[in-house]
Order: structure tokens, then sequence, then C-alpha cells
């Protein structure tokens, strides 16, 4: 059993095609729709976590390519709000790999979104709340 | 010590815009480069600013009355109850307050999500919150049960009344246990993992003028990003610990208490926060105007973070124990360079109160000064110094 969540883009052509309904009567694929922007004859665009059996997922996947849809990744990322941070620097001690830390002398706190490996440890550890875990998509 | 210049003189050049105004972090290289003596007599005003977590801070706050009126005698505000043991519709709002339902720590460590802290956060902010409260109700005050929004601009009157504010020095805390710990100085990790401090050292107010020469009762400071004033030494002043040759505590020891109109401040200097495993507190700015009276104010004034020590104190054992005992002293210079070496071993640390806006803060002040917004006041009353023999103590447990 396999757990994804990517984005869809739906090309006009094809948005009004019942994917979902295939997907699950057909490949056994579930799928739990996070977000979704679907117009007539206009691009339509979803977040989907999609769970199923490996072998059939990749079928799945296969399926909606083949009728033009692109997929993307969906990945968390920790997103560093620096309007909400007040530089107090608790996070500097508790994140693993300085992906938050303090530049010095300024003492002055900065995040490097590379060096972050989604730990979660900062989100409790920040008193102002300014460090949040949010999904993008790879777009 | 002979008086260079008194308040008021330098409230006129304060009103002329003659005043030189610099902060305590400009004045340690105007004191390398002229020394002591010259320094005093080309500056007027020294700012000094600190931006930390100050659980003791809180507000009262006049709510109006409802028709028909009502004695309010619970009330919550956003969930949080605000303590009305006092007039009709008079409260308190303190800093570290919880809701009711806020599961603390028994899912332990508790996040803290929301709290008193918040509250005033969303007060200033402009946001409105829930207002829910009741009474026993009395022929006077005939309403028992109220729930309505309401926003700070609908109060009578808001003011902050802290009754510790501006810890002169504070501990360096570390955990010599083999479990991570949940501080009100933040998250210790084992085995001395972090040094977690909480001081803006060369920049924080009481740590300029160390046996509080210029600062009183009455004194006018930066508040919240608004105007405030000192109404009372704070609560565990404790002012007669050990010093250094240049008079600086080594040990936590004078405190403020403030007050000051909350509808004029700034959600930007009043941030409600969260400690996981311990609470919910209030970040608060301040700011103190040091007079350059004389050179001796002028010296002191210009402490650098090399001149500063605190000590490292164990928060596993020794502090929630009351046992005492520091593990060793390392100055402001040593904290601030990123890691500290105790019983041999390197040790991260972190400061907890934001250096870069004590400075702004301290820089903010300074250029309300220098454009003739804000004067000096004369305290009214000192406060108790390093000659008074108070002493803080312990509560002794009578059983
Ligand atoms: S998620 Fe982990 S690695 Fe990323 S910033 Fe937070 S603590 Fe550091
Ligand atoms: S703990 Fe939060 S508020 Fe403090 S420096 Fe880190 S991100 Fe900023």
């Amino acid at each position: 059993m396999v757990k994804r969540k990517v984005v869809l883009r739906f090309p006009a052509s094809v948005v009004e095609h019942p994917f979902i309904y295939t997907l699950a009567k057909e490949y056994n694929v579930v799928a739990n729709i996070l977000k979704a922007n679907i117009n007539p004859r206009k691009e339509g665009r979803m977040v989907v976590e999609f769970s199923a059996e490996e072998k059939e997922y990749e079928a799945a996947m296969d399926f909606l390519l083949s009728r033009g849809v692109i997929i993307l990744p969906l990945e968390q990322q920790i997103v560093w709000v620096e309007d909400r941070c007040t530089q107090c620097g608790a996070c500097t001690v508790i994140c693993p790999t300085s992906a938050l830390w303090m530049k010095r002398p300024e003492m002055a706190v900065a995040f490097d979104g590379e060096k972050c490996i989604v730990c979660e440890h900062c989100l409790k550890a920040c008193p102002a709340r300014a460090v949040e875990a949010r999904y993008l998509s790879g777009e | 010590m002979a008086q260079i210049r008194s308040i008021a003189e330098i409230n006129e050049k304060i009103q002329k815009g003659e005043a030189v105004v610099v902060t305590a972090e400009e004045v340690i290289s105007l004191v390398e480069e002229h020394g002591v003596e010259e320094t005093a007599r080309r500056v007027d005003v020294v700012t000094t600013g600190t931006f930390g977590p100050m659980c003791s801070s809180g507000a009262f706050l006049n709510l109006g009355h409802p028709t028909p009126r009502m004695r309010m005698s619970k009330v919550y505000l956003n969930g949080v109850n605000a303590y009305a043991g006092i007039a009709a519709v008079d409260v308190f709002i303190g800093a570290t307050e919880i809701p009711d339902v806020d599961p603390a720590n028994k899912n332990f460590p508790g996040a803290f999500n929301y709290g008193g802290g918040h509250v005033i956060e969303d007060l200033v902010a402009g946001r409105q919150v829930y207002l829910e409260a009741t009474s026993y109700g009395t022929d006077c005050y005939p309403r028992q049960k109220l729930d309505t929004w309401i926003k700070l601009e609908d109060m009578n009157e808001a003011y902050i009344y802290n009754p510790r504010n501006c810890y002169q020095n504070y501990n360096v805390a570390v955990n010599l246990s083999d479990r991570t710990i949940y501080t009100y100085m933040g998250i210790l990790k084992p085995n001395m993992g972090n040094a977690n401090y909480c001081s803006a050292g060369q920049l924080s107010p009481l740590l300029n003028d160390p046996l509080y020469r210029t600062v009183g009762i009455g004194t006018k400071l930066f508040l919240g990003g608004g105007i405030g004033y000192v109404s009372w030494n704070g609560t565990q002043h404790n002012p007669c610990g050990a010093r250094g040759e240049n008079d600086v505590p080594r040990t936590p020891a004078g405190t403020l208490a403030l007050t000051g109109d909350l509808k004029k401040m700034e959600a930007k200097w009043l941030r409600g926060v969260s400690y996981l495993g311990y609470g919910v507190t209030l970040q608060v700015g301040v700011g103190l105007p040091i007079p350059i009276l004389d050179a001796d104010v002028l010296r002191h004034a210009a402490v650098r973070d090399e001149e500063i020590v605190a000590q490292v104190v164990d928060y596993s054992e020794a502090y929630p124990q009351g046992v005492g005992g520091s593990l060793g002293e390392v100055t402001y210079a040593q904290l601030k360079s990123g890691s500290i070496i105790i019983q041999d071993k390197e040790i991260p640390t972190a400061p907890l109160s934001s250096y870069p806006k004590a400075r702004e803060i301290a820089e903010t002040l300074k250029q309300w000064i220098i454009k003739g917004d804000f004067t000096l006041t004369e305290p009214v009353a000192s406060l108790p110094s390093a000659d008074s023999c108070i002493k803080s103590k312990p509560l002794t447990v009578k059983k």
C-alpha cells in the first residue's frame, strides 16, 4: 500500500473526464481530494492524496499521463515566516542541520531551506509559531 | 562626582533639537575613542533596549457597562480567564493565563498554543476578541450573563501593568539530566546539549544603570512600542546580590514594575508566545533612556558584553529543587559567540531575548528623543539599590 500526495494538472480538453471515478473503478486507487479548482473548458488543478497498491498506482499514473494529465510531486516544506519571527534564537539550538541559524555578530536568525530535512522539530520549539509546514507542489 | 548636566537641561536641548543621543552599543566605541570623561561631556542621553519573554505582565481593562448593568464576576476573553475580583467591569488579563479547556501538560509536553499573552497581542493588533461574562446579579447590577465581541478601541481604559519586567541579568540555563526538559528558558537538551540565556547584555536597560542612579519611580520609557512609566520596583527586586567591580550584578538582581497605555502600543512589541511544555507568556519590548548626568553614569552605560557575567544553572535539579549553585560564570561576549565551555564541554548557546530587536528599540527611542517627541522625566522616588539590604527570600512552608 502506498500513499502519495500529488498535484494534477488537467488540460482544458480533458477536464470534464471523470478521472477519479475511473481510477477507483479500474485501478483500485482511492483518491482523497485535498484541493480542487476545476472549471468546464478551462485548465484544471487538483491536489490529491492517492492510496493504492504500488503496481496499481503506477498503472493508474500511466493512464493519467496517456490522457495528457500532468502529475507533479507535492512536497512538505518548512516555511519560515520572517514577519512573525521575533529573532529569539530558540530554534537555532534545536534545528539539527543549522537550517535555522544565527548570523553573528549581528545575532540575526536566518533560514536556509536547502539544509532543512523537514524533521519538524522547530515547529513547536518556536515560541512565536513563526515556522510552518506547508505542502508545496513542484510547479 | 561632578554633575555635568541636569535632566531639565537635557530636556531643553531635546526641545531645541540639539540633544546628542546614542545607543548603549554606539557609546562603547565612543568611549574607546575619546575616553569616559570626554564622551560624558559630549553625550546627553544613552538609549537601551530589550525584547524578551516577561511572564509577569498583563493589562487592566475597563470593559464598559452593558445594559442592564453587570458586576462581572467571571470573565473570559477568547476563552482565557481574566481576573474580575475588582470593580464591576474592571478585569486584569495576565500574560500566562491559559484557557480552562487547554490540556496543559496532560499530553506532555503541552503546546500551549493560546493564552493571555496572545489575547493582549490580539487586542493591540486591533482584532476583536470574544467576551463572555457571568455574574450572580445584584439590585444595582442585575445582568447575569453576557457574550459579545469586543475590541481594544471599545474599552474605556486599557493599560499594561507588568509587576516584573526588565530583569537585570539572568541565569544561563542548562540541563544536566539525561532527558530533554521543557522550561521557561526553552527546550533544554540532555547532558548540557544547549545553554539558553535571556538578556540583551550590553544593550539591556538595567545593566546600563546598574545602581539605578537615573532610573526610578516615574521614569518614562519605551514600552511595547508606546510610552510607559516605571511605577515601582519590580517583584523579586533583589539589588544586594554579588556585583562586579563595575557595579554590574553577577546574578539576577533588580526588576521594574511598568505601566503604560495599551491603546498606544504596537503588536510588534507585545507578542504572545508559547513555550513547549511550559506555557504561554508575553514577549515585551522595553527601552530605557539614561540621562548622562555625570561621568560615572556614562561609565556604567558604556558597559560591554565582555564585562557582564552570568551564572550557568542546572534546570533539571538545582533550579527546580531550589538548591542553588552555579556550574560556572560566563560573559555575554562568550554567550553571543555561539558556544560556551562548561565542565570541559562545548555547549551551543541561544538567546531567547532578541538582540537585533533590542537594538531596534534602542534606535527607535534614540530617534524619538532626537526628533523632540520624547523628553525625559525626573524620578519621583528612587529604587532600592545595593545599599538597601533588601533580599528576595524563599517561602517557608509551614506544616
Ligand atoms: S524542520 Fe528540522 S531541519 Fe528543518 S528547519 Fe526545522 S528543525 Fe531544522
Ligand atoms: S524560534 Fe521562532 S521566533 Fe525564535 S528565532 Fe526561531 S523562528 Fe524566530
